[in-house]
């Protein structure tokens, strides 16, 4: 059975990675092709993981679900990426990043991987740069930085609002290389259904052809998963609309321990709800609040024109209870705060299920062109979507899922409990506790990927330059297969009555009131009977058109939904087995006076390991107990 | 609203595809053009029927899947934006909307509206990077840019690979976006060591493909939802006339 070693090295926390590094195995440069690595995701961490395990010459094979890897979800960044170059002499360091990360994350994640993700930050501005990620420069020529929430130094690179994308199209860039010196083979339209597992080790994955519908083995001797977040389980989210768990709940029925599942990011600005048709919310990014203020009426229920409202009817809610970091305050208490206010009675536009955000002071000091230079596209955005121009009237925001610091456990070297089975990015669980600070998953996801992977997957590679090709005529295959196709026609012999749609947006509703921005036992108790109903149902009246043998978007749909139930479940398990809050999970039980979230380091400083079990039994708690060293626990403070 | 559609229907790239009407009434205004899409196929799951196969993931204008030829636009009526960021605002009530996929040779149709563009990744594989290895990167602010430079790289590389370029072009030349990506790598100086190994790679990869030539016309432009200009193209024919000739002279 797997146990949780988190491998962290010895010695002081600034010489782990170094000490790791010496010590670790290489693999001998004639023995790299010979060994042969899936990926599967091709976001930040994907494609720049692909296009630097394909440079050191081993031989790998990128899967995405998109036509393109360069359409991943990662494109959607918006705000930046952070590293500790301290250009601004503002007294950043490596040790300040990782301490911000720490803090952040409300003290729930491991010391030793947020200081390596913080001590790599630097190579990744470099590596990026190189590739000609056009990011934004000052007038001599270096590169610009912005703030971002929760720090009090400015360590954010940016390209408008559109890192995200110049940053995956860089490390596209790098991995399109590769496929052209065959080092990496690019297998695009495909969804990955199962993880095989041959003798305790990941040894390669069934997947289903997007296009065909051909149910596809491929093997290797090591897998890696880059596979994002699942924000999308609240169906409303901020993320792009296929995201979904369905390869790492894979990996978790295998055997691969699931890391706080109930840790989800609910971003303070999204565009609000407009419509019942909605099928996305368009996030704002942080970046704004560097210029915009936040605010909503002081009297409740006023409905004039934001515009109407004189300043002194105005609660700038977030500078009044945060005098300290004001608008910049984390997200997951920005959420809050706005929630609270709307619960209250404060929230406007026609639902009162929003907040304003307001650029006229900055505009007017700095003028409409230096806005439009900072934000120009995402003002842009907002205006085609609701049709107002937020030059001339602040912007309504509304809290929306975002992202899942909870992901598949992974120990110092990335690798989760099923040996030879990796995960980076966004899909592992581990740099950023129970909330994640702007700009540092991009940062997490280049940096797992160029820096961190191509070296530890080496220390395990080494012990397999003796085993042959994996086979896929392996009895393990046989049966992944089988049981992939078996599920398939499970749900298309269903042929009930519901769109698969409709489940998806019942299930985000549950969550969405139960295990969202505020939690406590008795809806989270009710949340657990709801979704086994809706799971039941959906099992006997759910709706999948055409065929399995064709391009059949309904059915990837519905293969995603049901592992949704199952993710939704466990992530109710864990919120209910967390009965303290912290960051952004936030137990009503458990606040201060002033109804900030309480913490209880003496019974919960850990990360919970969940074990799968079975289809009908519970899941297993295992505790990685989190020791800190070289950071004092202390009450997460912004006031 | 009440909408009646003409959408191209097509089961795969083996059987030939026809134009099949539909109406479809309480269209709100401020719904987007692909949830009107979505309310559609709702309707047509519901009654037995099979649901219309559209591409898209991010719906905010970023990723460049969607792409679909509305009454004879790439991208449909709005100006400078993307299918999925196209709202039913844009239309009235009874109109008739005519939802096409991308046309072009190089871009054969997978089904419905669904397209194969993996030419683009083709044209990119021959030359759309610069070859710096993981680890080999210089210290980033070694490398000054110009502000205004950067910012004219940045414009360029705004550009989401959606292929509304060649669907709008009579000749289906994919001149815009490959002479974005050139661009790209060529303002920069990160770029300028391989400049024209890269552009004689991209172009002679891009007429391999069977995308048309560019006579000029500016529908690419026109139609780009990220507003790339065709200046590129002029930019991308003189990295390929001084790139020709300094080959011709060292060989
Ligand atoms: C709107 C928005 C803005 C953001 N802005 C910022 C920002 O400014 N700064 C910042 O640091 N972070 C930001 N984030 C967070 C950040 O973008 C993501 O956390 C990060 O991009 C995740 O990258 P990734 O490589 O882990 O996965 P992703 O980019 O999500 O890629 C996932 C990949 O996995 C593949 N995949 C998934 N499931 C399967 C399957 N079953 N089969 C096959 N393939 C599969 C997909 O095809 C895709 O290639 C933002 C997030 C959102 C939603
Ligand atoms: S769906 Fe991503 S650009 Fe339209």
């Amino acid at each position: 059975m797997a146990t949780l070693n988190s491998k962290i090295p010895e010695g002081p926390l600034s010489e782990k990675w170094t000490k790791y590094r010496a010590e670790m195995k290489l693999v001998n440069p004639a023995n790299k092709s010979k060994l042969d690595i899936i990926l599967v995701g091709t976001g930040l961490a994907g494609s720049s993981a692909a296009s630097s395990l394909g440079e050191l010459g081993y031989n790998v094979k990128v899967f995405c679900y998109q036509d393109s890897p360069r359409r991943a979800h990662s494109v959607a960044a918006q705000g930046g990426i952070n590293a500790a170059k301290n250009y601004r002499n503002d007294g950043d360091s490596v040790y300040r990043l990782f301490y911000d990360m720490i803090k952040g994350g409300d003290y729930r994640s491991r010391e030793a991987n947020v200081y390596r993700a913080a001590e790599v930050s630097n190579a990744t501005i470099d590596q990026l740069t190189a590739q000609g990620v056009p990011f934004a420069r000052e007038y001599g020529g270096t590169l610009d930085n912005r703030s971002f929430g929760g720090v009090q130094v400015s360590r954010t690179f940016y390209s408008k609002g559109q890192t995200g994308q110049q940053c995956l199209l860089g490390a596209f860039s790098g991995l399109i290389r590769q496929v052209n010196k065959g080092t990496v083979k690019m297998y695009p339209r495909r969804d990955v259904l199962e993880i095989v597992v041959v003798d305790g080790k990941a040894r390669g994955i069934i997947t289903r052809n997007l296009v065909t519908g051909e149910i596809e083995r491929h093997s290797a001797h090591a897998v890696v998963l880059a596979t994002g977040g699942y924000g999308t389980i609240y169906y409303l989210s901020t993320l792009a609309l296929n995201s979904n768990v369905s390869a790492a709940w894979s990996a978790f029925k295998k055997g691969a321990f699931f890391g706080n599942p109930s840790f989800i990011q609910i971003h303070p600005s999204s565009i609000p709800v407009l419509n019942e048709y909605q099928a996305k919310l368009t996030l704002m990014s942080e970046s704004l609040r560097n210029d915009g203020r936040v605010w909503v009426p002081k009297e409740k229920g006023d409905h004039r024109h934001a515009n109407e409202i004189p300043e002194e009817e105005r609660d700038y809610y977030l500078e009044r209870r945060y005098p300290a970091y004001g608008n910049l305050v984390p997200r997951d208490v920005g959420s809050r705060a706005a929630k609270e206010r709307c619960d209250a009675g404060y929230g406007v536009g026609e639902t009162g299920l929003a907040v304003n955000l307001d650029f006229k002071d900055a505009i007017a000091k700095q003028g409409k062109k230096a806005i439009e230079n900072k934000y120009g596209n995402l003002f842009e955005m907002y205006e085609k979507i609701t049709g107002i121009n937020p030059y001339v009237e602040p912007m309504r925001i509304y809290p929306a899922g975002h992202y899942t610091m909870g992901g598949l456990w992974v120990d110092y070297e990335l690798m989760t409990t099923i040996t030879g089975l990796y995960a980076i990015g966004e899909s592992n669980f581990s740099d950023h506790g129970a909330n994640r600070l702007g700009a540092s998953s991009l940062m997490q996801c280049a940096g797992d990927g160029y820096f961190v992977i191509p070296n530890t997957i080496g220390n395990y590679l080494a012990g397999e330059i003796r085993t042959a090709k994996i086979q896929t005529s392996l009895p393990e295959f046989e049966e992944a297969e089988k049981s992939a196709k078996a599920r398939i026609e499970k749900l298309m012999a269903v042929k009930g009555t519901k769109t698969v749609t409709s489940f998806h947006k019942r299930l985000g509703k549950i969550m969405w009131d139960f295990c969202g921005m505020s939690r406590n036992e008795a809806g989270l108790t009710k949340a657990l009977t709801l979704i086994d109903e809706l799971n039941d149902e959906y099992w006997k009246d759910v709706k999948v058109p055409g065929s399995n043998n064709e391009l059949n978007q309904e059915l990837e749909k519905a293969i995603r939904v049901a592992d949704f139930f199952g993710i939704a479940k466990l992530m109710v398990i864990d919120a209910l087995n967390r009965k303290e809050s912290c960051g952004a999970h936030f137990r009503e039980e458990s606040q201060t006076e002033t109804g900030e979230a309480k913490r209880d380091d003496a019974n919960f400083a850990y990360v919970s390991a969940w074990e799968y079990k079975g289809e009908n039994q519970s899941p297993i708690l295992h505790k990685e107990e989190l020791k800190f060293e070289n950071v004092e626990l202390k009450i997460r403070d912004y006031k | 609203m009440n909408i009646k559609l003409k959408i191209w229907r097509q089961e795969n790239s083996k059987v030939k595809g026809k134009f099949i009407d539909y109406v479809l009434d309480n269209v709100s205004p401020g719904m987007s053009f692909l949830e009107m899409l979505d309310a559609l196929n709702t309707k047509l799951i519901q009654e037995g029927g099979s649901p219309v196969a559209f591409e898209h993931d991010c719906r905010e204008g970023i990723c460049g899947s969607c792409g679909l030829y509305i009454n004879g636009r790439p991208h449909g009526p709005g100006e400078k934006s993307t299918t999925c960021e196209l709202h039913m605002r844009s239309f009235k009530d009874g109109d008739t909307i005519i939802v096409e996929p991308w046309r072009a040779k190089a871009f054969p149709v997978i089904r419905d509206l669904i397209v194969d563009r993996s030419g683009f990744d083709e044209i990119l594989k021959a030359g759309g990077f610069i070859s710096v290895n993981a680890g080999a990167a210089p210290e980033a602010n070694s490398i000054l840019v110009n502000k205004e430079v950067s910012e004219e790289a940045f414009d360029v590389a705004t550009c989401i690979g959606c292929g509304a370029c060649v669907a709008a072009c009579k000749n289906a030349s994919a001149m815009l976006f490959v002479s974005a990506k050139i661009s790209q790598l060529a303002i920069l100086p990160q770029g300028k060591v391989e400049a024209a190994q890269r552009v004689q790679a991209m172009v002679a990869k891009m007429d391999e493909l069977g995308f048309g030539n560019c006579t000029n016309t500016y529908a690419c432009e026109a139609e780009c939802p990220k507003g790339i200009k065709v200046i590129n193209i002029a930019r991308m024919n003189r990295e390929f006339f001084t790139a020709k000739v300094v080959s011709q002279k060292t060989t």
